[in-house]
């Protein structure tokens, strides 16, 4: 049988909007992929050091704060560091188009911003993973 | 409502109506949809006729406005006497730039002030803790002292504009530092006039930005409450919100259940304290969403006003203002699209419009641009225009409650009513708000709901205009705001000095006189005054109660 893609929900720094995060976990295990959601109030550090414990595939970080250029930073450069290029790292929130294109320049691989629909996501995950 | 005799003879003719003229019509013109529903999901049907309502009471039920049970107005002459307070939500970076835009507002028409702070200040942190990275004036005003706030206010009288601040885990001392810049003004505390949102409730449940446990924080807020009864009798304590619980995706119905019974869970709580009900409830303030169904948003307020009274006499309350529910009102952001965004104002404007019709005392407009970032001078500009436009061109103020007799309206506000009162119980049985808090219940039924809304959504159950219907291929082109980086250094200049050159001595005796404090059971806040007056830091202050207090943890649900 197929392992399941794995996938680590992270919600990076103090930011306390996890409408979305919730929505697209629930949305991503629905749809057949192993979900595993920080909670609120992650550094990065955690975040990768969580995604190196549980083997994920995928990391969706969430952010609506408008910290997402160093927090996203931060998690793609330590997965570099621990040998994790391989992870797809996917964010979303409120992240105006510049700063999206600086972000996917930095090793984030999409950013799905407000209107994108759970099957985008879904979609997007399964087309690139990399297993 | 009706006599038996005319109730009898409508009742015939809509049956008539019913059979002649509706079924007839359907055979050859069906509807658009099997069901009707509001956003809540509450069924809608063709027609609302005087039976609908004709259970209720006028003289008891609905009533007249200033008077029980207030459902069509806590004033008689609501919006024909005075204009609902403009009070647009506005911060970012350094308390100098925040500052800026206030003089800009107010200069244009704007007429309270309401503070948005960021992050590490939400959570009680200094700019220069490792906890802030990143979040630097990013969603709101960094506030890490006195010395910012005083910046935040230069030129801004506190005496003649009342300020709203959205703090809630560090309230106590963010408010001790509103008072101490006034007391530096030279205006006494018995004058000033504003909010502290300080509902910690709700940020278990929705805005998450917690810190300490539910006792703690509560004996906090009840602090205040008796601090503000006596000597800050102009400032309303706490703004119990259902804005955030609808914004993380809670229904109409569960934005008003949910408000509803925090309040009651705070009202209790003082009265345990030995409060008596009528010193502190008059300073009890509300704070809603309004979101997009227009009359279920109406309705929600109108239902609202009408619980609260009700609650508040049965708890013994006996002066008229105590039954007050006054309350503030923002647009629903999460209803803003980054896709088109100049279709956002006819949104906002429409939202605002219910909150107006649904007899709002405060209001908040969202910019155009605020599902991209915060928003610009021009789109804030805009936002605060359509205020103006509806308060002074429409002519919708000209008459209290218009939508008051509306069958639909009246039939709509009773059964949100019994809603309410069916998640009351739902509460009630799991032993309170804060034991459904602990065991997940409310972030269930959010989740739950916010999931639903978002497969309506992705299924095409549920328009969104330039969304998931009339798209159009072109990018996004509006201007941003950009935080300007530099504020970040600015701040932690600015905090090092303050450090260095404060009475060190003084700012230690009154930390320790607050974690002494802290430790016991007195009110805490004229130690946290002392602090605050010394220069002790935000992060140092909050750090002695986290020292004694505690941090919450949530439970994980999703």
């Amino acid at each position: 049988m197929e392992r399941k893609i794995r996938v680590l929900v992270a919600k990076p720094g103090l930011d306390g909007h996890d409408r979305g995060a919730k929505v697209v976990a629930r949305a991503l295990r629905d749809a057949g992929m192993e979900v595993i959601y920080t909670g609120l109030h992650q550094t990065p550090e955690m975040i990768v050091e969580t995604a190196v414990q549980e083997d994920v595939d995928v990391i969706g970080l969430s952010l609506l704060s408008g910290a997402h250029l160093t927090l996203f930073r931060d998690v793609v450069t330590l997965l570099k560091k621990r040998g994790m290029d391989d992870v797809l790292v996917v964010g979303g929130g409120v992240i105006p188009e510049e700063d999206a294109s600086k972000l996917k320049k930095m090793g984030v691989a999409e950013v799905f911003g407000p209107g994108t629909t759970t099957d985008e996501i879904i979609e997007f995950i399964r087309k690139n993973v990399k297993k | 409502m009706f006599d038996e005799k005319e109730l009898s003879g409508i009742k015939k003719a809509r049956e008539e109506w019913e059979e002649k003229s509706y079924k007839e019509y359907l055979k050859k013109h069906p509807e658009r949809k099997k069901r009707f529903t509001t956003l809540s999901g509450l069924d809608v049907k063709a027609l609302y006729t005087p039976e609908d309502i004709a259970h209720l009471d006028y003289l008891k039920d609905i009533g007249f406005p200033g008077m029980e049970p207030f459902l069509r107005g806590i004033h008689a002459t609501m919006h024909r006497g005075r204009i609902w307070t403009m009070r647009m939500f506005s911060g970012f970076g350094t308390a100098e730039e925040t500052n800026k835009r206030y003089h800009y507002l107010l200069e244009h028409g704007e007429t309270g002030l309401s503070v948005a702070f960021d992050y590490p200040t939400l959570y009680g942190y200094d700019t220069d803790h490792p906890f802030a990275r990143g979040e630097f004036g990013k969603c709101g005003v960094a506030v890490s002292s006195l010395k910012d706030m005083e910046i935040l206010f230069d030129g801004i009288p506190l005496d003649k504009i009342t300020t709203s601040m959205t703090i809630n885990g560090p309230a106590a001392v963010i408010w001790a530092m509103y008072i101490a810049n006034a007391e530096r003004q030279g205006i006494p505390k018995d004058k000033i006039g504003g909010t502290i949102q300080n509902d910690i409730l709700k940020e278990y449940i929705a805005q998450k930005s917690f810190i300490f446990p539910p006792e703690p924080s509560l004996r906090l807020i009840i602090d205040t409450f008796e601090y503000g009864s006596k000597y800050v009798p102009k400032w309303n304590t706490i703004s119990i919100s259902g804005y955030h619980i609808r914004e993380a995706g809670s229904t109409a119905v569960q934005e008003l259940a949910f408000t509803l019974a925090d309040g009651l869970t705070y009202v209790k709580a003082a009265m345990e304290r030995g409060l008596k009900i009528d010193d502190f409830a008059p300073r009890l303030s509300f704070f809603f969403n309004s979101h997009n169904d227009f009359f279920e948003e109406i309705a929600k307020f109108r239902a609202a006003r009408r619980i609260w009274a009700r609650e508040m006499k049965n708890l013994g309350a006996k002066k008229p203002r105590s039954l007050w529910m006054r309350f503030h009102t923002q647009t629903a952001g999460c209803t803003l699209t980054a896709q088109q965004p100049e279709n956002n104002i006819v949104r906002v404007t429409l939202q605002a419009l219910a909150a107006v019709l649904g007899g709002t005392q405060s209001l908040h407009t969202n910019s155009m641009d605020e599902a991209l970032a915060l928003p610009s001078e021009k789109a804030v500009l805009i936002a605060l225009r359509t205020q103006q436009i509806i308060a002074e061109e429409s002519n919708v103020t000209n008459t209290v409650d218009p939508l008051g007799g509306s069958y639909y309206i009246e039939w709509l506000t009773d059964k949100m009513e019994e809603e309410v009162y069916k998640y009351f119980d739902r509460i009630e049985q799991l032993g309170g708000v804060i034991p459904a808090i602990e065991k997940g219940f409310f972030q269930r039924e959010i989740a739950e709901s916010a999931y639903r809304y978002q497969r309506e959504v992705d299924e095409m159950k549920r328009v969104v205009v330039g969304v998931n219907k009339y798209q159009l291929d072109e990018p996004i082109s509006i201007p941003i705001l950009k935080v300007d980086e530099k504020g970040e250094r600015i701040q932690i200049e600015r905090l090092k000095k303050l450090r260095r050159e404060r009475d060190n001595a003084k700012v230690e005796k009154a930390l320790n006189a607050l974690r002494k404090a802290a430790e016991g059971d007195e009110n805490l806040m004229p130690y946290i005054l002392d602090c605050v007056k010394a220069y002790a830091t935000l992060g140092e202050t909050c750090d002695v109660l986290r020292e004694v207090f505690g941090e919450y943890k949530e439970p994980i649900i999703y």
